[in-house]
């Protein structure tokens, strides 16, 4: 059962949930004034701009990076001027100024000081609004309940498993929204299962990376509803590109329901019989499980309720049928390079597994 | 020619090596057994604009791939060859010789010498560089490869690991990386202790350490950090090697290898990297503005400190690159306080320049404004570095196309820069002839606009989470704009190197006799002839200050009485 | 101070020794070098996931230890016979510096030889890539200069190396010296530092 109802109902307006003036102006100048804003998907959030924040972590890094930002420009201002300043003060005139020299200055002591101590200021000030942060987000504190989510990367997809609700899926993490009065912070554990991987997903958190042999952590407490998109950061491959990440927030009513859901075996549709025979025939399922049939692959995603995602191929194509198909005729066409190769299915077999997989909701 | 009218041939001008043999054969022998120190300056810079160009063709084809969405001129294999090819080469065979090939030409001339210390050496160290760049381009044909790119490196210019472990990359790229690196590493080590060991013990007599032009002092720290830092590279990649080769586990996960150890190991070496190509770049501007502002540099003695500090300070930021692995906070802090120390004898040096050009009389001829444009882009991939170094910033801003924008604002727009200024300044006293002014400027403009059309529009795709080494993107990122501007300034670069290349050729026979001495500067190598002849100066000089030419030419006001 | 400059004819204008300036930087990149392997094996200490284990199978190289060390005050004593002038006694000296060198790659040997026996290889876990890297590359810098030692043995055959040599002689005993300092190093590090895990 999808969300898109409830996200429906949010203000399609690009700019709505942008926090903060800085945000705004930045939306507006680079953003939407070029002309791409209108290019959306309703209640996706392709754009993701690290100045609009729409989660706790990400909001208080924002706030450092602001400043960050404001002071560097500040100087790039004052000193650019400077340089452009001399340039046009200071400028040869003509052959009349060529007679003798300027002054011969070596230096200045005092002029030395003065503009090393600013800086030296500026510095420890960035410095302590960085340590701040840092320990703000880094060693931030969570109630036992919190959520828990675990993420494995893989080449090149994502495995998600809620370990409270006994829940594995791929691609898509579904979190509940946060409100002041409410707020639900998720805890990810994120590890890897080849290479090393990065997630980001730029308004909900900075990245951090899936080291294989090694557990990192992280969080996100997202603060408004919608789809947001993210990408792998760390080349991992030929498919590091279309490793894309869609973390759906939803009122906490419809994400216990998704839960639910997802724990349930997935509905049986008719028509889906021969297709499940053939997909474990062609020996789909020493890749790829699927919740109450015999199959417990594990190298490839879990597929046990496929249907309800947005996208195939971790991002690489909305989920249709159309798409669907050509995946199962060869998925190297959608996605060359990805490890899943073409299993030569002939199209009857197609037909029967793509009308199989589209009853796993 | 009228009798009675004296004409120089241009023949004896062009310091073209082996030119007085008069064959091409002749030139060639000249100089494959060369161990001039002038000729193996040409070699080196040449070697590296000629991997330039290479590599620059390679960005211009990633460019095009990205310039649309789901872009077709490449398939991902190929695209991730590129773009690691694209940077292994710029910064070891395009950026390393042109330091080295600087240093070359440059130094004993500064300082008062016939040559460099180990002269063989430096010829062995020459060769090693560019026959590692050999190696590197073999891989395209030596092997099949698996996806019919042959087998050039595709792991990235850092080569992460556990990517580059057998079971990831079975193709032998990823030993035509560790090894042609292995090979060129050599080179630069033995190069760089030839430079110290000329600086310390050839300067001529009264040319003591606190008399040293500029370019001289960076050059020393440049060498002095080669020599720390690109052992750790070696290590890493002969650990690498053994793993792939003899199945050690040195960055095996699944043996309790540490994929993070194989960060901490490149990125010590790979930090001290970025100050290796910009400290001799730093020693360009430095005697380039003074020169055309017509003053001396302003705070010797606070230009040389800066630098030496930098050059300790840069021993200790590499994690900076590694903000994202999951240090804990102590790590991450210890960093960015580290990297923000940097940043401010860094941005000392630039008030330094520009306290120079105060009061100057400033000349605008195309050396200058390479240095101009580099102080204004060097200003601003300071100031990203700062933002960078900002680790929660860094957060969101690393691995994303920021992280590209501010590199390429510090290699390109600041080194880059700094190179060409190199170029203009000296080409008359190596080659006799001045570069055309004309190409000069149009080579300046396109290259200026180029640069900032291709990579002011990528701060804004990081920052709206655009990721790095990625071969395409989907529509409705808010990507698109920026990536094809980007892609439009790559080819109006590409113009200015054009324009720039062509200069280069056309004044070696047509330029306009430079003289001793064209720009009125004040170093050594502008007391002898341009060219220099082989054993570069008839009497070796005595030096009483640090500006040798102004003492001469300005006997009643001579520097050594003020400082 | 000016006043002395202007007298330039006359001051001395002393520069240090290209030789030494070029040695002590060989020295710098070697140690570099060596640190990274230092640190990679401290860094493993303890997590091979498999056996064989530091403390099951290695020994005190007691002996192979006091063959370098000493050599290191043997070629002392030779450069000394050389500056006096008495090329026998440095012939001796220097041949004794070489044997007990070769002494200790022999003893090397013998002792990797224990440990292939016992399952130590490069490829059997972190410790033995950690160990045989780290080992191997001291060894390969004693192979290097025992090299420059047997080079002015030979040369020295005909008596041609005499006093005035003796900054040549002393770049390669500061090499030497090097090569056991960094002796020193491994054997803290590899036999006393990880020997008990």
């Amino acid at each position: 059962m999808k969300s898109a109802s409830n996200v429906a109902e949010q203000s399609l307006d690009p700019v709505e949930g942008a926090s903060g003036p800085v945000a705004r102006l930045l939306f507006w100048l680079f953003v939407f004034i070029p002309g791409i804003g209108f290019a959306q998907e309703p209640g996706v959030r392709n754009i993701q701009n690290i100045f609009d924040p729409q989660s706790k972590p990400a909001q208080l890094i924002h706030n450092t990076a602001a400043l960050a930002l404001l002071v560097c420009f500040g100087i790039f201002v004052v000193v650019a001027g400077l340089l452009f300043f001399a340039v046009w003060r200071y400028r040869r005139k003509g052959p009349e100024d060529d007679s003798e020299e300027p002054p011969q200055v070596y230096g200045s002591a005092a002029i030395e000081l003065a503009w090393t101590v600013p800086p030296l200021l500026i510095v420890t000030m960035l410095v302590l609004a960085t340590a701040r942060t840092i320990g703000e987000v880094q060693n931030a504190k969570f109630p036992d309940d919190a959520l828990q989510i675990t993420v494995v990367g893989h080449r090149f997809w994502w495995e998600v498993r809620y370990p409270q609700f006994n829940i594995v899926t791929a691609d898509e993490i579904h979190v509940p929204v946060s409100y002041l009065s409410a707020p639900r912070p998720v805890r990810m554990t994120l590890e890897s299962a080849d290479v090393v991987h990065g997630f980001w997903v730029p308004q909900l958190n900075g990245k951090t990376w899936l080291v294989p042999n090694r557990k990192n952590q992280m969080w996100i407490q997202p603060t408004s509803l919608g789809t947001f998109v993210g990408n792998c950061t760390v080349f991992c491959g030929p498919q590091h590109a279309n490793m894309l990440i869609r973390v759906i927030v939803q009122p906490p009513d419809d994400f216990f329901n998704w839960i639910a859901q997802q724990q349930a075996p997935p509905m049986a549709r008719p028509g889906g019989e021969e297709g499940k025979k053939a997909f474990v025939a062609n020996s789909c399922g020493t890749c790829h499980r699927i919740g109450g049939t015999a199959t417990d692959g594990v190298f490839g995603p879990d597929l046990t309720h496929f249907a309800s995602r947005d996208t195939l191929g971790s991002g690489v194509a909305p989920n249709n049928e159309e798409n669907l198909r050509v995946w199962l005729r060869n998925p190297q066409t959608l996605k060359p390079g990805c490890l899943m190769p073409d299993m030569r299915l002939d199209d009857k077999q197609v037909d029967q597994i793509l009308t199989y997989l589209k009853g796993l909701k | 020619m009228p009798n009675g009218t004296t004409t120089i041939d241009s023949k004896e001008l062009v310091a073209g090596p082996g030119e007085e043999k008069g064959t091409l054969t002749g030139w060639i022998q000249d100089l494959v057994y060369t161990v001039d120190h002038k000729k193996l300056g040409f070699l080196y810079i040449g070697t590296g604009l000629f991997f330039l160009v290479l590599a620059g063709v390679m960005a211009l084809l990633i460019r095009a791939q990205l310039a649309f969405p789901d872009g077709r001129v490449v398939t991902a294999e190929v695209f991730d060859s590129l773009f690691t090819m694209h940077g292994t080469v710029m910064i070891f065979w395009v950026a390393m010789p042109i330091v080295f090939g600087m240093a070359n030409y440059l130094v004993p001339l500064m300082i008062g010498a016939r040559d460099m210390a180990f002269p063989r050496l430096n010829a062995f160290s020459f060769w090693l560089t560019f026959f590692g760049g050999c190696l590197l381009f073999f891989s395209y044909v030596g092997a099949p490869g698996l996806y019919g790119a042959g087998g050039a490196p595709d792991a990235a210019w850092f080569a992460i690991a556990p990517l580059t472990s057998r079971a990831f990359s079975q193709g032998p790229s990823v030993d035509y990386w560790s090894l042609s690196l292995l090979v060129t590493g050599i080179g630069s080590v033995t190069g760089a202790i030839n430079i110290m060991v000329t600086i310390f013990c050839y300067r001529c007599k009264g040319l003591t350490l606190d008399r040293l032009p500029l370019f001289v002092w960076m050059t020393m720290v440049t060498m002095f950090l080669v020599i720390l830092f690109l052992p750790p590279l070696s290590a890493a990649q002969i650990m690498l090697t053994l793993q792939r080769y003899l199945g050690a586990k040195f960055f095996d996960t699944q043996a309790g290898g540490s994929a993070i150890l194989w960060q901490h190991f490149f990125w010590i070496f790979g930090h001290p990297e970025v100050y290796i190509l910009v400290l001799p770049a730093f020693g360009v501007i430095s005697e380039v503005v003074p020169v055309f502002s017509r003053k001396p540099i302003f705070g010797y003695p606070m230009m040389v400190a800066a630098s030496v500090l930098i050059g300790f300070i840069s021993a200790g930021v590499w994690a900076h690159h590694m903000f994202t692995v999951g240090l804990n906070s102590f790590g991450q802090t210890f960093f960015a306080i580290s990297t923000l120390a940097i940043a401010v004898p860094t941005g000392i040096k630039i008030f330094n320049w520009l306290a120079t050009m105060y009061g100057g009389k400033i000349r605008l001829e195309v050396p200058m404004l390479f240095c101009i444009g580099f102080l204004f882009q060097f200003l601003i991939a300071g100031l990203t570095g700062v933002m960078l170094g900002v680790a929660p910033f860094d957060w969101q801003l690393n691995d994303s196309y920021f992280v590209i924008a501010h590199f390429h604002y510090v290699i390109v727009g600041g080194i880059l820069f700094a190179v060409f200024a190199f170029f203009y300044f000296w080409y008359p006293k190596a080659f006799g002839r001045m570069l055309d002014k004309r190409l000069g400027l149009l080579h300046f403009w396109f290259f200026t606009i180029g640069f900032h059309l291709t990579f002011d529009p990528q701060h804004f795709a990081g920052i709206l989470g655009m990721p790095r080494r990625i071969y395409t993107y989907h529509p409705g990122r808010g990507w698109e704009i920026w990536n094809l501007l980007s892609t439009i300034g790559a080819f109006v670069q590409g113009i200015g190197i054009a324009f720039f290349v062509i200069n280069l050729f056309w004044s070696a026979r047509k330029g306009k006799i430079a003289g001793d001495d064209p720009w009125d500067a004040w170093t050594l190598e502008w007391v002898t002839t341009s060219p220099p002849p082989d054993y570069n100066y008839d009497k070796i000089p005595t030096v009483t200050s640090r500006r040798p030419l102004w003492d001469l030419k300005h006997p009643e006001d001579p520097d050594w009485k003020f400082e | 101070m000016n006043a002395e400059l202007t007298a330039t004819a006359e001051t001395e204008w002393k520069l240090p020794s290209p030789r030494v300036v070029g040695m002590i930087c060989v020295i710098m990149t070697e140690s570099a070098l060596f640190a990274i392997f230092v640190v990679a094996y401290l860094f493993y200490i303890g997590k091979s996931v498999s056996g064989p284990y530091p403390h099951e199978v290695l020994e005190l190289p007691i002996l192979g230890t006091v063959l370098l060390l000493s050599s290191s005050g043997t070629i002392v004593v030779a450069e000394q016979m050389l500056e006096k002038g008495r090329q026998a006694g440095f012939n001796l000296w220097w041949f004794i510096t070489f044997a007990l060198g070769f002494g200790f790659l022999i003893y090397t040997g013998v002792e990797w030889n224990k440990l292939i026996h016992l399952g130590l290889t490069i490829n059997s876990n972190l410790f033995g890539s950690t160990y045989y890297s780290l080992v191997g590359l001291h060894a390969s810098h004693v192979v290097v200069g025992l090299i420059l030692i047997s080079l002015i043995l030979v040369m020295n055959l005909t008596g041609r190396i005499r006093h005035f040599h003796h900054e040549h002689i002393m770049m390669i005993s500061w090499y030497w010296h090097f090569v056991d300092a960094v002796w020193i190093v491994v054997f803290t590090v590899v036999y006393v530092i990880s020997a008990k895990s």
